[in-house]
């Protein structure tokens, strides 16, 4: 419980925001038991775009359960801002993620029963950083900046695939964390839409000074990133 | 609003089938516990009533004969010499006017009456029947029980008071020797007959007194009996009935009499009402834990149709205790209505049990079913729903909280 994380304030771009090296994981039990990631190390620094590519089934979203704090490693250790998270509790790395990372899942992104607006403000009333006027403002830019102004007041549930999956960018972004990591954000947009959430994440990298890290099938988005990691077989090539 | 209460709230407004299920066991639960305490205690609340309302909370009789007096009294008096467990008794009460004045110190002491018993042959134009002559000061035996309340015909004590002669007779002994108010009775006792006329009817609820207790001026029953000076007991009051026993036990030790407090007098009809008062717990105990069965069932299959709400929570920063809090919240909003409706449908349902009709004119006398009307029935009926639902909540919700982000989004969570 002690481990304070420090905020993500003053930014430089350049300077490391993630860190990891020889990570591990191991998944099912007894004869199903896979060595899904057989030692990955990789850096992020702020200010940057990653794409992680790689076939099905390579060990991407395993590897981004892992670096958001949602998973535990097998071996290996992971820095977020310089802090140790390997062998952090489940208080610190719960503060972590509320603080440095905003996540976005592959599959279901929403909480259903929440209008778009309370959903992008449920990360920023867990922080409580701002004033409930400002959260809501907030959240209805950046429902604005993936295109949703319109909707805001839409329950998840009312929402089609893409929107939703626009919702969840939306959401987390919400407490400007210096780690977005994105399983497949754009898998369900159609061109133009993937090319606002992709210009979104960018912007926010350049501007913020954000480490961006996305998993993509699409070859034109993982192009435009500013470093391309291949992925196959739970190791980088 | 807390940013938890608020999620609690809409997850469960979102599910309504699960939380009316969760709700209605509360509900169910609060107002039978509710009805089942009321009923219980209705029909033995009042024949406590009843009992001190004729034979006040306590009464002092047969006094205790220390050994070397007894030697005296068996060879002297005649006296009648009684041996409960030990120690011997002299049957009455030989100075009740010393014995009142002592037990009138006594704080919790509302009213004290000598009383003289004598048994009788009352006889009316129609037929003759035996009785009990209660001979008593009327405004002593006032403050101890309710005999000017139970008189049933018009006039009440008035006409009592007016002559030495005048008795009150019970409604069933009445009806027997087919007497009203006014009639003349004849009254045999020892031989001597004398004349009396009725000045009034009661009811006292009990079937037994009502058949056999005719009330007389004490001077007069003196006369009647033949006992110039004595009581067959004294008859106590009190302010707190249910202090009886330690009073009883403190003056007994005072009095050097036998002082029989309501509770003993009456045990076996009290144990009767114990017994009933067991059963319908022991209903009440298999209920509450069906219901918070259900409502743990209830609660525990929330929490797995909201995992995906669960891991989206933690990957944004809320706590283990954040998401406990969730689900306790959900089970404390459902407790809050719950507890409410529960109260307000065991009110209902109480007050139309009160108004089924069932007479009973034996014990007490009553036209419907008894319920009793306590505060502390609700408190203890939400009480209870509030440890269960806390009880049936806990599990589920520690175990939401137990789960790993990772495997639920993996689908692996258990
Ligand atoms: N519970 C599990 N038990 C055993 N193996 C598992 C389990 N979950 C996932 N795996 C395996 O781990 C590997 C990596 O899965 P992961 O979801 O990380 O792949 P991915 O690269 O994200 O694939 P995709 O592009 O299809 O999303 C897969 O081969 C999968 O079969
Ligand atoms: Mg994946």
């Amino acid at each position: 419980m002690s481990t304070v994380v420090p905020p993500a304030s003053a930014p430089r771009v350049g300077d490391l925001a993630l860190r990891c090296n020889g990570l591990q994981r191991y998944l099912g039990h007894g004869e199903g038991r896979v060595h899904v990631l057989k030692g990955v190390s990789f850096e992020a620094r702020r200010g940057q775009v990653y794409a992680i590519v790689g076939p099905s089934g390579c060990g991407k979203s395993t590897l981004l359960y892992l670096l958001g704090l949602l998973d535990q490693p097998d071996g290996g250790e992971i820095e977020i801002n310089g802090q140790p998270m390997s062998n952090s509790d489940d208080f610190a790395r719960t503060a972590a993620r509320g603080a440095h990372i905003g996540f976005v899942f592959q599959f279901h992104f929403l909480m259903l029963e929440f209008t778009a607006l309370e959903n992008v403000m449920m990360p920023m009333r867990k922080l409580g950083r701002l004033t409930p006027a400002e959260m809501e403002a907030r959240a209805r830019s950046l429902l604005d900046s993936v295109g949703l102004g319109a909707k805001t007041h839409r329950l998840g549930t009312q929402l089609s695939g893409g929107e939703q999956q626009r919702v969840a960018v939306a959401r987390a972004l919400a407490n400007q964390p210096s780690i977005i990591l994105a399983d497949e954000p754009t898998g369900n947009l159609d061109v133009k839409n993937s090319a606002l959430v992709f210009d979104l994440l960018t912007r926010l990298a350049k501007d913020n000074g954000q480490a961006v890290i996305l998993v993509t099938h699409n070859p034109e988005i993982a192009q435009r990133c500013d470093v391309t990691r291949p992925m196959r077989d739970g190791l980088f090539v | 609003m807390s940013p938890n209460l608020r999620i609690a709230f809409r997850f469960l407004t979102a599910k309504k089938r699960a939380m009316l299920m969760s709700l209605s066991c509360t509900v169910l639960g609060v107002g039978l516990f509710i009805v089942t305490q009321a009923t219980t205690s209705g029909f033995e609340e009042f024949f406590v009533r009843t009992l001190l309302g004729t034979d006040g909370a306590m009464r002092i009789e047969d006094r205790k004969q220390s050994t070397l007096q007894s030697m005296e009294a068996a060879g002297g008096t005649g006296a009648h010499i009684l041996q409960r467990e030990g120690v011997k008794y002299i049957e009455g009460v030989e100075e009740p006017q010393l014995i009142k004045d002592a037990v009138r110190n006594f704080a919790n002491v509302r009213g004290v009456s000598a009383v003289l018993r004598g048994n009788v042959q009352v006889t009316s134009p129609f037929k003759t029947e035996d009785a009990q002559i209660f001979g008593i000061k009327l405004d002593e035996h006032r403050l101890v029980s309710e005999l000017e309340r139970k008189i049933t015909t018009p006039g009440g004590l008035g006409k009592f008071l007016e002559s030495t002669s005048a008795v009150l007779m019970g409604r069933v002994l009445a009806d027997r020797l087919q007497l009203s108010v006014n009639d003349s009775i004849s009254v045999s006792a020892r031989g001597e007959t004398r004349r009396y006329h009725v000045a009034g009817i009661y009811e006292s609820g009990s079937r037994d007194i009502d058949k056999t207790r005719i009330y007389l001026d004490l001077g007069e029953a003196r006369s009647l009996l033949r006992r110039p000076t004595g009581a067959t007991f004294v008859q106590i009051s009190l302010h707190e009935p249910n202090r009886a026993r330690q009073d009883a036990a403190h003056m007994e030790d005072v009095l050097g009499h036998s002082v029989r407090p309501w509770q003993e007098r009456e045990k076996e009809w009290l144990s009767v009402f114990r017994a009933l008062r067991v059963s319908s717990a022991i209903t009440v105990t298999v209920f509450t834990l069906i219901a918070s069965l259900a409502m743990f069932n209830t609660l525990a299959m929330i929490v797995l149709e909201k995992t995906k709400d669960i891991a989206i929570l933690r990957s944004m920063g809320y706590e283990r205790r954040d998401i406990t809090q969730i689900f306790l919240w959900q089970a404390a909003i459902v407790l809050a209505i719950g507890a409410l409706l529960g109260g307000l449908f065991g009110a209902t349902v109480t007050w139309g049990v009160s108004m089924v009709p069932l007479p009973i004119n034996t014990l007490f006398k009553t036209q419907t079913f008894i319920v009793s009307w306590s505060v502390w029935h609700y408190v203890q009926a939400i009480a209870t729903a509030v440890v269960m639902v806390m009880v049936a909540s806990l599990v589920p919700a520690r175990r939401a909280a137990r789960l790993e982000p990772g495997d639920i989004v993996r689908g692996t969570a258990q």
